[in-house]
């Protein structure tokens, strides 16, 4: 390991496994009801025991969402949203909480937007880095560059059926965490998590991934309990997607409070 | 190297493989497979025996003097892959994926259409080799293309209407991709046109390419020389492809790709993703695509379901950038008028598609003068179209179911 510096992202999730079992990261798609209403749900996940925040880029072809996602983030184009609001999004988040706040967002907009000039620009407004669910690292020169550049982190996936060859590739090239996909899936809230999560993340680590976490299908306290139990971080999305669509900043803020339980037990 | 030598994962600036994870296994699974299958000497016959005795290959050649009066006098020539059983060039592809499909073992097959014809081809190949098939189609093509969806229904496969996004073609490919994302170890996604990632443009070209090979040596046969024109629609651009490729490296044949224009460019309501759209990334590949300021995927329109895509191939984005193939606009009332002209002239009636090539090789014969020849593909029939034709000219008695 030539990687000495710990990355904020990084940072968070440790201090989260030392004091708890691991770290709780939320997912929300800025934008979603509104720009305001999304900044102040993602502090509200913050405050209620969320360690790392992922806010979504709405994007117009999203292929790895769901549908509650995919309904958001239509919502929020159909709303206006513009790829500038991330930045506004972002710095008015961490103007209020401390927390990390990742962006997730497939690659066209970003490559329209420029690659140099998004990460400036996360950066000014304090974002942590990118995940980036359509991207491998053997297609992402450009952003491994420029990530290289600003200090940002890159947290590429990594999915069962991927090779030991490629979770070598996804571990070296990533950059604060690595995102193990639990199931074969796109996102959504299922019943159980594979035990396919369990295996990748033990292989993940084999091939050098020093932080590891699991989404896809994780809504539930007893889940997240029982990922920590052989991963760094859990990955929630789709369950506080629908809980701030049903309930307002309160009920996604109850929702993720119900979920940070499963950090403690 | 020659032009046709060119294969992905990029093709220039464009193609390579922007996917999730979860799928790049199966991505280098195919593209092994298809290594393999071109080494092997039994997978060419194998494919050959089928078109022959199944597709109806090879598809003839027709000379179309009454329609080409109106196209300046030049000669015109039809490659008539409207023969091909299916009624399409899609079979073409269809078959060669189906066959790789056997040799990975997997037993489902899942597909988008757009108008219907590659899901109908589809559903053909799966009810062939006993798979099972569902097709993905965006809600308001089931709509104008019902006909299509009642044969894929006939034929045993599952129909899934997709209520996103824009309800058309692009919306349906998402929707393929996530469930091929969920089931990727019993399913091949048959992706029906020459884009999305690695190895699909390669591959689904070189499973057409077999319409241009045939073309220039029916044409040589008949004519004693070469085209001088060449002249395709694009939607996604596989029949396109499929025609120019063998005259790729014959610099002295012009190719003419001709896009939905809609309404008009200047409407905004159009499928001419060359024309008026700008290099990004759009379902696995970089290429142009009608975007908006932020990349965010702009709606097409077109009256024809086929040509209805936002996006295009990225062997077309090269071909474009070299200069190599020229992308023009035909507008719905181009088309429809070309269609009506075939039928009346000839008495072949051609998809809505295949009329807007038909449309631009109208306008080349005029440029290009009675001395010209011009191939053009005639990459589908009209019968799915009748409902949207009947429409349009009025056709349909007061009362008709339609």
């Amino acid at each position: 390991m030539t990687e000495t510096i710990v990355s904020p992202v990084q940072a968070a999730i440790r201090a989260a496994g030392s004091e708890r079992k691991g770290a709780l990261i939320g997912y929300l798609p800025i934008g979603f009801p509104d720009l305001a209403t999304s900044v102040d749900a993602a502090v509200a996940l913050v405050e209620a025991g969320v360690d790392v925040l992922e806010l979504g880029l709405p994007y117009s072809d999203p292929v790895m969402d769901g549908p509650v996602i995919q309904s958001a983030t239509q919502q929020a184009l159909a709303a206006g949203f513009r790829v500038r609001d991330v930045f506004t999004a972002v710095r008015a988040v961490r103007e209020r909480v401390d927390a990390p706040a990742l962006v997730m967002t497939y690659w066209n907009p970003v490559l329209q937007y420029g690659v140099d000039r998004f990460a400036d620009e996360l950066k000014a407004a304090g974002g942590a880095g990118l995940i980036t669910p359509d991207i491998t690292p053997d297609q992402a020169a450009e952003w491994i560059a420029a990530s290289d550049r600003t200090g940002l982190e890159r947290v590429f996936l990594a999915a069962p059926t991927s090779s030991d060859e490629r979770l070598r590739l996804a571990a070296r090239s990533s950059r604060g965490f690595v995102y193990a996909v639990s199931t074969m899936g796109v996102t959504s809230a299922r019943a159980s998590v594979d035990a396919a999560a369990h295996v990748l993340a033990g292989r993940l680590t084999d091939a050098g991934a020093d932080t590891v976490c699991v989404g896809i299908g994780i809504s539930t306290a007893a889940q997240v309990s029982d990922v920590l139990g052989y991963a760094d971080g859990a990955i929630v999305g789709s369950l506080l997607v629908k809980a701030l669509g049903d309930g307002g900043v309160e009920g996604v803020r109850r929702a993720a409070s119900d979920l940070a339980r499963g950090t403690r037990a | 190297m020659t032009l046709r030598e060119q294969v992905g994962p990029d093709f220039g600036a464009y193609g390579g493989r922007y996917m999730p994870e979860s799928l790049i296994a199966a991505l280098d699974e195919l593209t092994d497979a298809w290594q393999a299958a071109k080494q092997d000497p039994g997978f060419a016959a194998e494919l050959a025996a089928l078109h022959k005795s199944y597709t109806g290959r090879p598809s003839i050649v027709t000379e179309v003097p009454r329609f080409a009066e109106h196209a300046g006098g030049a000669r015109v020539l039809l490659k008539r892959e409207d023969l091909n059983h299916t009624g399409s060039h899609k079979i073409n592809n269809v078959l060669g994926q189906a066959l790789l499909v056997k040799r990975l073992g997997k037993t489902r097959l899942i597909a988008e259409t757009g108008a219907g014809q590659h899901g109908v081809a589809t559903a053909t190949a799966a009810a062939l080799f006993g798979m099972e098939c569902t097709i993905y189609m965006g809600e308001v093509d089931t709509e104008r293309q019902a006909l299509n969806v009642a044969r894929m229904r006939l034929l045993g496969a599952e129909v899934v209407p997709v209520k996103t996004g824009s309800r058309t073609l692009k919306d349906a490919i998402n929707e393929a991709f996530r469930d091929w994302v969920a089931n990727v170890e019993t399913t091949h996604y048959l992706l029906g046109t020459v884009n999305g990632p690695h190895p699909f443009p390669t591959m689904v070209r070189d499973f057409h390419k077999v319409i241009g090979e045939e073309a220039r040596a029916q044409v040589l046969e008949l004519t004693g020389r070469l085209p001088d024109a060449v002249a395709a629609c694009v939607g996604g651009g596989s029949n396109a492809i499929g025609i120019f490729h063998a005259f790729l490296d014959d610099r002295e044949v012009k190719l003419f790709g001709f896009e939905p224009g809609g309404r008009g460019l200047a409407s905004g309501e159009h499928g001419a993703t060359l024309e008026e759209g700008r290099p990004g990334v759009l379902h696995g590949t970089k290429t142009y695509v009608l975007q908006d300021e932020d990349g965010q995927t702009l709606e097409s329109h077109s009256i024809s379901a086929g040509l209805d895509y936002p996006g295009v191939g990225p062997e077309h984005a090269w071909l474009k950038d070299l200069g190599r193939a020229e992308y023009r606009a035909i507008t719905d009332d181009e088309a429809m008028q070309a269609l009506r002209l075939l039928s009346r002239t000839e008495g072949i009636i051609p998809a809505i598609e295949s009329a807007h090539a038909l449309a631009g090789a109208l306008k080349l014969g005029v440029e290009l003068g009675p001395e010209a020849l011009i191939l053009v593909n005639l990459s589908g029939r009209g019968d799915k179209d009748m409902t949207t034709a009947g429409r349009y000219f009025g056709l349909l008695d007061e009362g008709a179911q339609g």
